[in-house]
Order: C-alpha cells, then sequence, then structure tokens
C-alpha cells in the first residue's frame, strides 16, 4: 500500500506540474575518503608538470584543500544527520514523516483520513490500556515477589513475572520483533551490549530474556517502577552523584559480573540515543570489566514507525504516544556470538571491533564520531590532529631550506 | 518536522536562485532542507554557532575562516540566499556555461570569483592584499604548534618573494592569480 501512496503522489505532482522534494535521491556531492596527506600531493600533482617529490614545500593554493573539505561538510556531514529522523524513500501515510503532504488526489486523502482515525480511535486506546495495564501489574507483582525469602523460587518467580509484563509491554506498542540466533543469548556474569535508537530497546530485549538494568534513579513514575524492580531480582542503579565517578561505576559493575548467579548486565555503550542508521563510538567502560561480551544489534524499520527518540525535540510521554499511534515498531534482533577481550587489545580497540560486528550486522555505518556530539561541541584536539598531519607533510621538506 | 521545507521555499524564491547560483531545482530544495536542518533556532538564519556545531567543520584548521566567508561585513547571520550565494562558488564550470550571453553578469562560479574566495580567505582585513602578517596568520592556523616562529617566517617570506613581482612585499590579487598552481588548480579542485 505505501509504495503506492508515494507513485500516487509523485504522479499526481506530475500531472500539476510541481516540483517533488525527493529527499533521498542524490546527495549533493560523491565524497570519497582520502588522507590529507595524499589529497595535497594529489592537487600539487595535477598542477604541475615537474616531478614533485622533492617539493613539498608550502604552496599558497593548500588552502583549497582545506576550503573544499570545510564546504563540503557544510553541505552534506556524517555526523549531525545521525541525530534526528531517517528519511523514507517511500511514504508510510503518516504526516509527520512527509515533506510534500498537500492535497493531490481525494482517494490519497482519504487513505491516509482511514489511516488516521484507525490510529488514534482504535489502536491507541487499546495501547494505552494495555501499557498501564503492563507498568502496573509489574511493580505489583514484583514487590509481592519481594516479600519472599532469597532462593530458587524466588528467582524462578521473578523471572516469570518479568518476562509476561514486559511481553504485555510489547504488545502495548504493537511490536513485531523477530529474534535471530538465540543460541547466543547472554548468559549469567556477563554483559550485554547494544546499539541505542530509543527507550523502547530495553523492553524489546527484556521481554525475551532476563536482564540487570543499569541507569540513574530517577524519582516519580520511573523511581516506583526501579525500586520494586530491585526487590525482585537485583539491577544496578546509581545515585545521581555516583554516576560520575567511574571508579565506582565499574567496581559494581565488576563486582556484579563476578556473582554468576547474577543475571546479565545491559548496558547501552553509545551513551544515548542515535537514530538507527549508523553506529557511533562505544564509551570504553563496559569493556574495561573484563567480562564476557554479548554484542545484539537492533535494527528496526522505519517503514511501519519510526522508534527514533529525538530528546531536544520531544518529550518521554510525546515520544511514547508517538508510538502508540504509529502503525508498528518492527524490528529484527541479532544475538552475536559473544567476545572477549584478547591479549594486547585495550579496551578502545576492543570496543571498536565489538561496534563493527554489530555495524556489520545491522547494516548500519559504522562512526568513530562520538555520540556525545549530539549536546556537546566537538574537542579541539582533533583539530591539532588535522594541523599536525599537515605540519609533517611541510617540515619533511624544511631541512633542506633552513640555514 | 514535516512539511516545511517545501512550504517556507516558494516556487518564485526558487526560480530566483536558481537564475543567481546556477543550482538545479533538486539541488536548491535539498540544500533548503540542510539549511534548515542546521537553523537550531529555527529563525530562518544561520548564527556561526550553527555552523561550528558541525564536527568536521569544527576539526578543519581553516573553519573559521570558512565560516567568515559566508558572513557579509559585519553582519552575524546569514539568510539562506546569502548561504545559496556563497556556496555557488564552489558549483563545477560546466561547459555549456562557458559560451554564455557575454553582456550578462559574470557568474558567481567562474574561475576569477572562485580565485576572488580563495583570495579572501588570506585577506582577513579586506584591503585587496596579503600582507606578510596575514599570510603569517593563515598559516599559523594551519600548522597549529607544530612549527617554530621562525620556520614559519622562513615559509611566509619565501612565498612572498616567489609571488611578488612588484616588490611591495605583498600579494595582491593579480599575483595571487599568477603564483604557480594556483591558476590550474582552481578548476579542478574547487
Amino acid at each position: 500500500i505505501f509504495t503506492w501512496a508515494t507513485l500516487r503522489i509523485e504522479r499526481g505532482a506530475k500531472e500539476k506540474n510541481h516540483h517533488l522534494y525527493k529527499p533521498y535521491s542524490n546527495a549533493i556531492i560523491a565524497r570519497e575518503p582520502t588522507s590529507l596527506e595524499e589529497e595535497i600531493k594529489e592537487i600539487r600533482r595535477s598542477g604541475s608538470n615537474k616531478d614533485l617529490d622533492s617539493a613539498s614545500e608550502f604552496e599558497m593554493s593548500d588552502i583549497f584543500y582545506f576550503a573544499r573539505r570545510g564546504v563540503e561538510s557544510i553541505m552534506d556531514d556524517e555526523v549531525t544527520k545521525r541525530f534526528s529522523a531517517e528519511e523514507l524513500e517511500s511514504w508510510n501515510l503518516l504526516t509527520r514523516s512527509n515533506n510534500n503532504f498537500t492535497y493531490i488526489s481525494l482517494r490519497l486523502t482519504v487513505l491516509w483520513g482511514l489511516g488516521l482515525l484507525i490510529r488514534y480511535g482504535f489502536l491507541l486506546p487499546l495501547r494505552v490500556t494495555l501499557a498501564f495495564t503492563g507498568v502496573g501489574l509489574l511493580v505489583f507483582l514484583t514487590s509481592v515477589i519481594g516479600l519472599l525469602p532469597n532462593g530458587r523460587m524466588k528467582n524462578f518467580l521473578s523471572e516469570k513475572v518479568h518476562l509476561m509484563c514486559y511481553r504485555i509491554c510489547v504488545r502495548a506498542l504493537t511490536a513485531i520483533i523477530t529474534y535471530h540466533d538465540s543460541e547466543n543469548k547472554p548468559k549469567n556474569g556477563g554483559i550485554c551490549v547494544a546499539n541505542h535508537t530509543s527507550p523502547i530497546d530495553v523492553i524489546i530485549l527484556a521481554s525475551d530474556g532476563c536482564y540487570a538494568m543499569v541507569g540513574q534513579i530517577h524519582g516519580g513514575l520511573m523511581g516506583v517502577i526501579q525500586r520494586s524492580m530491585v526487590k525482585a531480582c537485583p539491577h544496578v542503579w546509581f545515585e545521581r552523584s555516583e554516576v560520575k565517578d567511574r571508579h565506582l561505576v565499574a567496581k559494581r559493575l565488576s563486582d556484579h559480573v563476578q556473582d554468576k548467579s547474577k543475571l546479565p548486565i545491559l548496558i547501552f555503550p553509545e551513551g544515548t540515543c542515535i537514530n538507527n542508521t549508523s553506529v557511533m563510538m562505544f564509551k570504553k567502560g563496559s569493556f574495561e570489566i573484563g567480562a564476557t561480551v554479548y554484542p545484539v544489534a537492533i535494527k528496526y524499520d522505519p517503514r511501519f514507525g519510526d522508534a527514533f527518540w529525538n530528546s531536544s525535540k520531544f518529550g518521554m510521554v510525546s515520544y511514547l504516544l508517538r508510538m502508540m499511534s504509529s502503525w508498528a515498531i518492527v524490528c529484527s534482533v541479532w544475538y552475536l556470538p559473544p567476545m572477549s577481550r584478547e591479549e594486547g587489545e585495550d579496551a578502545v580497540q576492543f570496543a571498536n571491533r565489538v561496534k563493527a560486528a554489530i555495524a556489520r550486522q545491522g547494516g548500519l555505518v559504522d562512526l568513530l564520531w562520538d555520540g556525545g556530539l549530539k549536546r556537546e561541541k566537538v574537542k579541539d584536539t582533533f583539530k591539532e590532529e588535522q594541523q599536525k598531519l599537515y605540519s609533517k607533510m611541510l617540515v619533511a621538506q624544511l631541512k633542506p631550506c633552513l640555514h | 518536522m514535516g512539511s516545511r521545507a517545501s512550504t517556507l521555499l516558494r516556487e518564485e524564491e526558487i526560480e530566483e536562485i536558481k537564475k543567481e547560483t546556477g543550482f538545479s531545482h533538486s539541488q536548491i530544495t535539498r540544500l533548503y532542507s540542510r539549511f534548515t536542518s542546521l537553523d537550531k533556532g529555527e529563525n530562518g538564519t544561520l548564527s556561526r554557532e550553527d555552523f561550528q556545531r558541525i564536527p568536521e567543520l569544527a576539526i578543519n584548521p581553516l573553519g573559521d575562516r570558512i565560516i567568515n566567508a559566508f558572513f557579509p561585513e559585519g553582519e552575524d547571520q546569514v539568510n539562506f540566499r546569502g548561504f545559496m550565494r556563497t556556496l555557488a562558488h564552489f558549483r563545477p564550470i560546466e561547459d555549456n556555461e562557458k559560451n554564455k550571453n557575454p553582456t550578462a553578469s559574470e557568474p558567481l562560479n567562474s574561475r576569477s570569483n572562485k580565485l576572488l574566495f580563495a583570495f579572501r580567505l588570506y585577506d582577513l582585513d579586506r584591503d585587496d592584499k596579503i600582507s606578510r602578517d596575514e599570510l603569517l596568520q593563515v598559516l599559523r592556523m594551519m600548522v597549529g604548534v607544530n612549527i617554530s616562529d621562525e620556520q614559519l617566517g622562513s615559509i611566509a617570506d619565501r612565498t612572498i618573494q616567489e609571488a611578488d613581482t612588484n616588490g611591495d612585499s605583498c600579494i595582491s590579487f593579480q599575483e595571487f592569480i599568477k603564483a604557480s598552481l594556483v591558476e590550474k588548480l582552481c578548476e579542478t579542485c574547487f
């Protein structure tokens, strides 16, 4: 149905001689990754006839290279577009994802109106009720279980309760999840890492297995949920003040991991929500602990509903409402085989290796940029690196020039 | 958000920009979408901070100079027209343009306009001359702290010596154009 809708819009636009805004096709520029030195040498070589191996001196035209790179990044860069929702090729009948929504044909508008009615009138109330039921049950039942003495019965019941409540929540969002490779599911004493697109990731993973969550203690409803969950099985909740202390965090995590009876920890090393087209830098903290890492790749299908949470645009409540009024959330979860840190590999390299595996499996772009760039400025050290590279080129040939 | 892109840019405006800059219709709408996504304040203009939020631009040693090129004298905001006008310098020269009507005003991406853009990256005070100081400033931006003042000074002196033909120890626009490689390279890499 969706492709039909798009084609219809396109045809309608052509008939009226409007120019269609096609966000997906032909990017303005084609960029290939090359190194600074190669490019400057290439530039000089193409301009001059003489053999240039001896004369890598400063030329006034060197600024062309920097100017061009700068303007290219103004036109399109890899990082800023990861922090807003992905653009789709075919329209999925939600106004929010289409820039072209003007009156094109009666049939299309009727279809859209019908969709609106179904979504808001029927699906939304159903889902909201389910969500309340799920959360309410979770809080109630976990508190009840907390009253039992520690032991196998408690763990067993807690597992059942958690799974049931999460599955209700999943229905509340109409999330259609496909799990792949379940034989690699995380085991006790390990750490599960996944790419982060929205808070729903937690619900999706937790409805298929039991994890120990890691996070800050919130006030309000979230706090109530957190406190009651802890009664049933151990999670790792931090006070706000404790979060700043990295050693404390690392110690608590490694304590938890070493206790083999405790559930695997669920961590999102990117630190922030990325729009599911790429995987950004993993923070090395969770990779320093030395436990086995179970990578998980989560990929959402944006055609039925975009799950990305743009936290600077939407608050939690409006985000959940949008989720519940989309058609559905369709996603695939891949459990990747466990990895451990190898000899001679430091935490950063290990993190990058895991990240590459997740990106490959999910079909996402593997980026080295830090997800923290969503809110903060880039560090000056990167600029200094560029400067250093350029200076090396100049200095190498400077020596004969000096007296 | 959804419908801003096509409703805020009217057909007449697109036609005007097309005439002025030579970009095609789809390129203009694409760049408009880019403009609005950079415009965090949502007021139709970009400020210097909006540019600096692009990480790849922020780590470019000449980033600040390039950003400067977008803002006309003394102003802190650039609107979409100004944005497109500056970007037009980087449009490749197409063959069918070379034979256009000679009385029409020179297109923004003509060779001499591209060279003027590059010249202005050096010439900060817009006095149409690149002095030794201005050259040193740009050199310093490109190499950071990795080269000493004396070495940098000797590079600057050598460059001025080679390019300066009228002996005033500054590089004028004409001398800049003749400086080795500049003229030939401007077409291939701009």
